[in-house]
């Protein structure tokens, strides 16, 4: 049998002097001095203006003048308000169509960019340019491409003798226009959605494949009980992302059309910017931008259940 | 040799064909930018002349564009304000990625939680206070203003990609180091952060892009031309009235592009390594 031996009373821990230098050691201690700063910013430029926002919502705020709170009478304004609801009714077409189509062409992008072939790298940069040049400056061309007068589209429409001079008005027809969006918005993110989900196809291991082909599983069957279910949780996060920023979408739609003809492409955005800045009404403005909040977060939830990536 | 032409055949419209269409959609905006730069005004307003190619290339537009407005100055406020905010973002980014991805401390949920609800916040949605923020602060047209609001767009993809990174640092390498008695801030300085450059590049990369693809802010925040930055200028000074000067805005969208598009090309890799970080990984 062994005797532990205790050591001696004089070598035995003392509980320690405090120490500044050991206190800032702490975990507790040391993550808190840096998360501080960083956490201090972002409540002070993200966290206090959404809370102001809400303030200045409630209340009748013409430019330079003191605001006085009014309740909900902006929101109940917006309610009546015939324009209003055509920017409800044009959001939600201008996101649900552009993201089904960046969907659909960015899924199918990337099955066909997951092929091997010569110059694949170069492919896949040249076909990220339109999502990371600034858009504004993308759109400009756009616009130029649409022009009324000078159109190329038109150009080649007419002269390949599909339609006659001079050709469809892509941005002064209301419905016209907001195809153009559409597509513009589509061209823009496609990228995005092609080259993330090429990414997670590459995660896919062939073998799973094999295995599926073993079972008698043909091309679409491979690509409907293999692929799909696979990338469905990507599927979602990007998706999430697209609608977000499609629905709050601004620049695109304000250097292309400014929401016209007639309110015919005027969404949240640009409407609560034109009612702000344009008209000097901070509460209504204000209580428009907020109105994206309730209908965004539905839109997500509908999302989250179609697309909820099971659990693992 | 049947098989070999129906293989050739299924590689056509399966790989060349829809390939082949995505590139000409993808870039035919930059080549009418070039084209259409580059073309004299009559040509430019001919409805007679084919307008796909260049009949009398002229640099006229972008003579004009460098000297009669402010586009140098545009693009130099555009470059600094991109630098700054995102050297903003990737310091605060790092801050909070790094505790997040490797210690347990009180409220590390709560804060994780505010900066994916950050992520999820559009522009619109906060741009009238700000604007009334900025102003109380005294900050408008200036560069500031819009230096110290990107970084709150930046900042949550910086902290997530980081934390990524973070986590791929093996733990033993930083206990050696503290066993050694190097201190927290020690590690991450010395250790942490040197093993982790592709990680700031990819963010870094993808926030510079995001700043200075910024409109919103930067339209209700700069009034004055000497502060402004190149989409707005462009938007707001090469439109006068209803008037486009269609030469000298191509010029300006196409100038505009390039020095995003020569700093992507350099690290493609890297920006398609962070594009693609946060939704694979997660």
């Amino acid at each position: 049998m062994t005797v532990e031996t205790l050591a001696p009373a004089a070598l035995r821990r003392r509980p320690p002097a405090f120490s500044f230098g050991r206190w800032l050691e702490r975990e507790g201690v040391f993550s808190w001095l840096m998360v501080a700063l960083p956490v201090a910013f972002l409540v002070a430029l993200v966290g206090y203006p959404f809370f102001y926002g809400i303030w200045i919502s409630l209340q009748s705020r013409p430019v330079a003048q003191p605001g006085v709170f009014i309740g909900l009478d902006n929101f109940i304004a917006d309610w009546h308000d015939s324009v209003f609801r055509q920017v409800v009714l044009n959001t939600f077409v201008y996101t649900i169509a552009a993201t089904l189509l960046k969907m659909a062409g960015g899924l199918g992008l990337a099955l066909v960019m997951n092929q091997d072939f010569k110059f694949k790298n170069l492919a896949r940069a040249l076909l990220l340019l339109p999502f990371i040049v600034p858009t504004v400056l993308s759109t400009i061309a756009w616009q130029w491409i649409l022009d009324p007068a000078f159109s190329v589209v038109n150009w080649v429409l007419v002269h390949s003798g599909l339609v006659e001079n001079p050709g469809p008005s892509w941005l002064g027809n209301p419905y016209l226009a907001m195809f153009s969006l559409i597509m513009v918005n589509t061209w823009r993110g496609l990228p995005f959605y092609a080259i993330t989900l090429l990414a997670g196809l590459q995660t896919i291991s062939p073998e799973l494949y094999e295995a599926a082909t073993i079972d008698g599983a043909g091309r679409f069957g491979r690509f409907r009980y293999v692929t799909l279910p696979l990338l469905k949780p990507i599927i979602f996060i990007v998706t999430m992302f697209s609608v977000i920023f499609t629905f709050a979408d601004f620049q695109l739609i304000y250097v292309l059309t400014r929401g016209g003809p007639a309110n015919a492409t005027h969404v949240f955005a640009t409407y609560a910017f034109d009612i702000a800045m344009g008209a000097g009404q901070f509460g209504q403005g204000a209580s428009i931008a907020l109105s994206m909040v309730p209908p965004l977060a539905l839109l997500i939830l509908a999302m989250a259940i179609y697309l909820r990536p099971e659990k693992t | 040799m049947t098989v070999g032409q129906r293989g050739w055949g299924m590689r056509l419209v399966t790989l060349w064909l829809p390939l082949a269409v995505s590139l000409v959609f993808a870039l035919f905006p930059f080549y009418w930018m070039a084209v259409t730069s580059l073309k004299t005004n009559q040509e430019l307003y001919s409805r007679k002349v084919m307008p796909l190619v260049v009949h009398n290339p002229t640099l006229k537009h972008y003579v004009d564009l460098l000297t009669e407005t402010n586009f140098l100055e545009w693009t130099w406020n555009t470059f600094v304000v991109a630098v700054m905010s995102t050297a903003i973002s990737l310091v605060f980014g790092a801050m909070l990625a790094y505790p997040l991805a490797r210690m347990r401390f009180a409220g590390a949920t709560l804060v994780s939680f505010a900066i994916a609800a950050t992520y999820l916040v559009p522009q619109p949605l906060l741009f009238v206070p700000l604007a009334d923020l900025i102003n109380r602060l005294g900050l408008g047209d200036t560069l500031t203003s819009v230096i110290l609001t990107y970084p709150t767009l930046l900042i949550p993809f910086c902290a997530w990609l980081l934390m990524g990174y973070f986590r791929t640092v093996p733990i033993e390498l930083e206990d050696a180091a503290r066993i050694d008695g190097a201190s927290r801030l020690q590690t991450l300085v010395k250790i942490v952060l040197p093993l982790c450059g592709p990680g700031f590049i990819s963010a870094g990369i993808f926030a510079f892009t995001l700043a200075q693809n910024e409109f919103l802010y930067a339209l209700i925040f700069l009034t004055k031309t000497e502060v402004r930055t190149v989409p707005v200028g462009a938007i707001a000074e090469l439109v006068r009235g209803d008037v486009f000067y269609w030469g000298q805005l191509m010029a300006a969208a196409l100038l505009g592009s390039i020095p995003v598009a020569i700093i992507y090309s350099f690290f493609v890799e890297h920006y398609v390594a962070g594009l693609t970080a946060g939704s694979v990984k997660g």
